[in-house]
């Protein structure tokens, strides 16, 4: 339905409007302007076309790094949705437990994110980590447990933090769609002498489609994105192993100073961002899609 | 208050909500919109409320075009389906809201407050919150708060839908009575026939957006203008059966004859569809005039102290509805009686012909 | 098909109460055989969601013990009891097509494929289902959906009893005329146990052979809907059945004539007798449909005021006040309406006395 329209009301929005200029528009046009010259200093900028696009696009670096990005991202999306669904689908429905469970699952998403990459090191440090320690005594590694010592121990620390840090959110979305349906579809179910499992998949799964699409943006878009966390963990090491796309551009822009190349790596960067939660978002619509409309 | 709507149009992404809506309130009346679910009623609530603008056409308030006017400036009240009340607030405070905004002084307040809630019977429940009362309860503070505004325009989409059958039947009673009180345009939406001739005035029948015709209660009763019209405004369904007039006979079927008297003695020759009410057809023979009809009986509902036969005429399924218990088994042929004036003629497009004129109805 | 027993039931929602003001449900003790076609009929709060759920296994009752076919099922859970329910709102599997739906209780069940088939064909003809059969369920209006429902139930031919829960909420008034028919001759065909809940009384009495009228956690009266309309029990029942319900008037006894503001009324013969035996608060109930309303003065009438008359197309509706009492009046269409006043004739045979809210004979 049309709601009415208050003319009046577009001068509340006008400070919104200008701050969000300022702090975002602004320095995005910034951005644009920066890929598209070559700056050698301050008042001394060459147009140069799509010159630092056509440089980026074919920068070797730029491709490993995006290769390890999207495996990053789809290890994060395998393991944390399915555990997120199991997690919600074990937390209690009534009672005290309900709440102790939520606080319990909230706390991971509540400290800040380089002091959870902190965390990580400590726990994983041959001396005085419990991971670490406790790894190592068991003996069964030839190279001794450190999360930079290789590369498969720097993603395992990283793969393991980012589950700790981030599942609980997909947890506490499922747990909402979840509770969100009805007791009798259960109790039909239990009267069709469904199985837990036919349960599951028929009624409990379907229902949480729209949390799940929730989830699966949310995960994608923050993990592709991610910075701070594998930055203070392994600062992009050992070698460039954990590189990714954001860190590789970090150093790119303020590492190298090469501000063309790094706003045209920042727009290409958007873009695909943007690609891919376009094709999540239609993918999950579609599917839901199929069943609304017959 | 008069409030007229002209040529009303709402469409939304090509959804045709309402289609050239013409009508027009006498201040004090009474109308109730009558429609399927999807009928538009509740859009048209809401262009009346002035919470929606519509695509095209003028609303006038006593000749005023308020069609831009948003609704906090128009004086109306309205009454949702579902027991809207504010949750955090008491039944005084709920019952108080709108006066609260209009700046009235306390003392003023507290009287309005207790006079419509001892209307509506809940003045011993002031200090509790909704989520303590019942439904019927939770909607009665709702319509106490709407009728306490004091408006010219008082509007109640399907309020007592919610509601136990016993409860609907109660607070539609003590609305009737509420509503003779006021002066202000009341306008009632409902799916179900029986509550529009309940609750009487003026009706409003509505099919996909469109207005189907509007007038008297009574009379649209008995002379609804199209077939849409009467299959809509009739529970149980109204029966419809095809016919044709030729040789100054009615021949509906093969073995139904009435002659052509009364309402129909100026029928022309041609194809016609009639139609005749369930309570209309009789087990026995009830008047002189009357013609049998030899049936098979597909059902028999006993509703108390009547019973509902469904049968089948050559085909096509109708409703009996006579008085009595009657345990009839299924398959039975049985002869059924109907006076042919009680018969509705519409043209083959659904228009009415002709319908039952008044000495019909007195049984003369 | 199952008899099902209920013996000496009683249940809270509050485990640790003995007060019986606060038990949903005070002592049941009843038998609904086996194939008959139930309505349980009652207010909100009336419990009946209480006793059907109690049916069903979903609920174990603080007392008492449920028997089907007795053997004592009171501890089994609802898929053990081979029981089906259809619900207030369309519950559906939105995955899965007609077909699908329809035959999942089965498949749960290792019913061979072939046999799966030619149930889900059958009972989709019963329901005029076969043209939608391969459709997503999803996508079907809610009258279709609840047939869905059902059929989930009937597709089990050795269900026990299928239970409603106010089904026909959700569907449009217009439909729910033949979704009703549809459930009778179904019943009349399979001749299964169904219990089906409402507060609806047009429901109840079209459908059921045999209607238990609940009030306040207990049964008030078990009876055909002929038996309920014309001899209620008690008087909420009285009340609760008929639109409008049956009138009250505050009488007095002598002898065994009822009197009503100095003038007599008759009663029959077999309340005549009882009447004057009768103690406690006595009152005349009368439906309004029995109420005999004569525009002049008739021996045995009492005058009231004509206060409102309404016309509702195949009847009208006199509402009429006899000494501070509103009574109610349903005349026929032809009947010629009184204007301002009214002379009331009660008919001993449809004239009932209540003491204390019970019916006297």
């Amino acid at each position: 339905m049309e709601k009415w329209e208050d003319n009046r009301a577009w001068f509340l929005v006008l400070p919104v409007f200008v701050v969000v200029a300022f702090s975002a528009i602004i320095p995005l046009m910034t951005v644009v302007n920066y890929s598209l010259q070559d700056i050698f200093g301050p008042g001394q900028a060459v147009f140069v076309g799509t010159e630092w696009f056509e440089q980026m696009l074919s920068d070797t670096r730029l491709h490993d790094a995006l290769w390890r990005q999207f495996l990053f991202s789809g290890l994060v999306l395998l393991i944390e949705i399915p555990l997120g669904i199991l997690i919600a689908l074990a937390m209690p429905q009534k009672g005290w437990t309900v709440s102790a469970s939520l606080v319990t699952l909230a706390i991971p998403l509540l400290i800040p994110w380089n002091v959870i990459g902190t965390i990580w090191i400590i726990f994983t440090r041959p001396d005085i980590g419990l991971f670490g320690v406790g790894i190592n005594s068991l003996g069964i590694l030839d190279v001794p447990f450190d999360h930079t010592a290789r590369p498969i121990y720097a993603w395992v620390t990283l793969m393991a933090m980012e589950v700790w840090h981030w599942t609980p959110l997909v947890a506490l979305l499922c747990y909402a769609g979840l509770r969100a349906i009805p007791e009798a579809y259960f109790q039909a179910a239990r009267i069709d002498g469904a199985s837990a499992l036919a349960v599951f998949r028929y009624i409990q799964l379907p229902k949480m489609r729209g949390v799940l699409t929730i989830a699966v943006l949310l995960r994608f878009m923050d993990s592709f994105l991610i910075y701070a966390e594998p930055f203070a963990l392994t600062g992009g090491g050992p070698g460039n192993t954990t590189t990714f796309l954001s860190i590789y551009l970090v150093k790119l822009a303020t590492g190298q100073f090469d501000l063309g190349p790094a706003a045209a790596f920042s727009l290409i960067y958007f873009l695909i961002v943007l690609l891919f939660s376009f094709i999540f978002y239609q993918a999950l619509l579609n599917v839901g899609k199929g069943e609304k409309r017959s | 208050m008069v409030l007229v709507l002209q040529s009303v149009d709402k469409i939304v992404r090509r959804e045709v909500h309402l289609k050239d809506v013409q009508l027009e309130f006498a201040p004090g009346s009474r109308h109730v919109i009558l429609g399927r679910t999807l009928a538009g009623k509740t859009s048209l609530l809401r262009i009346m409320a002035g919470l929606d603008r519509p695509s095209c056409g003028r609303i006038l308030v006593d000749d005023r075009d308020v069609t831009g006017v948003t609704v906090r400036k128009r004086s109306v009240a309205m009454v949702y389906q579902q027991f809207i009340n504010y949750p955090s607030l008491t039944v005084f405070d709920n019952i108080a809201s709108p006066l609260k905004l209009a700046g009235l002084s306390k003392s003023e307040i507290d009287r309005r407050v207790r006079e419509t809630a001892a209307i509506l019977h809940i003045d011993n429940l002031l200090d509790r919150l909704p989520a303590e009362l019942s439904g019927g309860q939770q909607q009665r503070t709702a319509i106490a708060r709407a009728l306490v505004k004091e408006t010219q325009l008082l509007l109640l989409d399907e309020p007592l839908v919610n509601l136990d059958y016993k409860l609907r039947e109660e607070l539609r009673t003590e609305l009737q009575q509420i509503f003779e009180r006021r002066s202000a345009v009341v306008v009632y939406t409902t799916t179900e026939p029986a509550e529009a001739l309940m609750l009487g005035g003026n009706i409003v029948v509505m099919d996909e957006g469109r207005i189907l015709q509007a007038g008297p209660t009574p009379e649209v009763y008995r002379h609804p203008a199209t077939m849409r019209v009467a299959e809509i405004f009739s529970d149980p369904p109204i029966n419809f059966i095809k016919g044709r007039v030729h040789d100054k006979q009615a021949q509906l079927g093969e073995a139904i004859r009435l002659p052509l008297n009364g309402h129909m003695a100026q029928l022309s020759s041609g194809p016609y569809i009639f139609g005749v009410r369930c309570n209309h057809l009789f087990l026995k023979s009830t008047s002189p005039n009357d013609v049998a009809v030899q049936v098979m009986v597909e059902l028999c509902e006993i509703n108390g102290s009547e019973t509902f036969i469904h049968i089948d005429y050559e085909n096509t399924r109708l409703v009996v509805q006579d008085d009595g218990v009657h345990q009839l088994k299924i398959g039975r042929g049985i002869t059924v009686y109907v006076n042919p004036c009680h018969f509705f003629v519409y043209d083959p497009e659904g228009k009415l012909v002709t319908s039952p004129d008044q000495t019909c109805y007195t049984g003369t | 098909m199952a008899c099902i027993d209920m013996r000496e039931v009683a249940h809270s929602y509050l485990p640790k109460t003995q007060k019986l003001e606060q038990y949903a449900l005070k002592r049941i003790h009843m038998t609904w055989k086996d194939g008959g076609a139930y309505a349980l009929l009652g207010p909100s709060g009336c419990g009946k969601t209480t006793m059907l759920n109690l049916i069903s296994g979903l609920l174990k009752p603080s007392q008492g013990q449920v028997l089907y076919n007795g053997s004592d099922v009171t501890g089994l859970p609802p898929e053990k009891r081979n029981i089906a329910q259809v619900f207030q709102f369309p519950v559906l599997y939105d995955t899965m097509s007609v077909a699908e739906n329809l035959a999942f209780p089965l498949r749960n069940r290792a019913v061979p494929p072939d046999r799966i088939r030619q149930r889900v064909a059958e009972v989709a003809d019963m329901l005029d289902l076969t043209p939608v059969l391969h459709r997503k369920a999803a996508g079907l209006s809610a009258d279709a959906k609840q047939k869905i429902s059902l059929g989930r139930g009937l597709v089990r031919s050795d269900v026990a009893a299928i239970l409603f829960d106010e089904p026909l909420t959700v569907i449009d008034p217009h439909l729910k005329w033949q979704l009703r028919r549809k459930l009778k001759e179904i019943q009349e065909r399979f001749h299964t146990t169904m219990i089906y809940v409402t507060h609806d009384q047009v429901e109840a009495m079209t459908f059921a052979e045999q209607i238990v009228v609940m009030y306040e956690g207990e049964v008030v009266q078990v009876g055909t809907p002929e038996e309920l309309f014309e001899k209620p029990g008690h008087k909420f029942v009285g009340y609760f059945i008929g639109s409008p319900g049956m009138n009250f008037l505050p009488c007095r006894v002598r002898g065994n004539v009822a009197e009503v503001d100095g003038v007599a009324v008759r009663l029959d013969d077999r309340t005549a007798d009882l009447a004057a035996k009768a103690r406690g608060t006595l009152e005349l109930g009368i439906r309004p449909m029995y109420l005999e309303v004569n525009l002049e003065a008739v021996e045995g009438a009492l005058p009231a005021d004509v206060k409102t008359v309404e016309d509702q197309g195949s009847c009208k509706i006199v509402t009429l006040s006899l000494g501070g009492h509103i009574l109610r009046a349903r005349l026929p269409e032809e009947q010629r309406p009184p204007h301002q006043k009214a002379w009331l004739r009660f008919p001993p045979e449809w004239t009932r006395l209540f003491a204390d809210g019970r019916l006297v004979g």
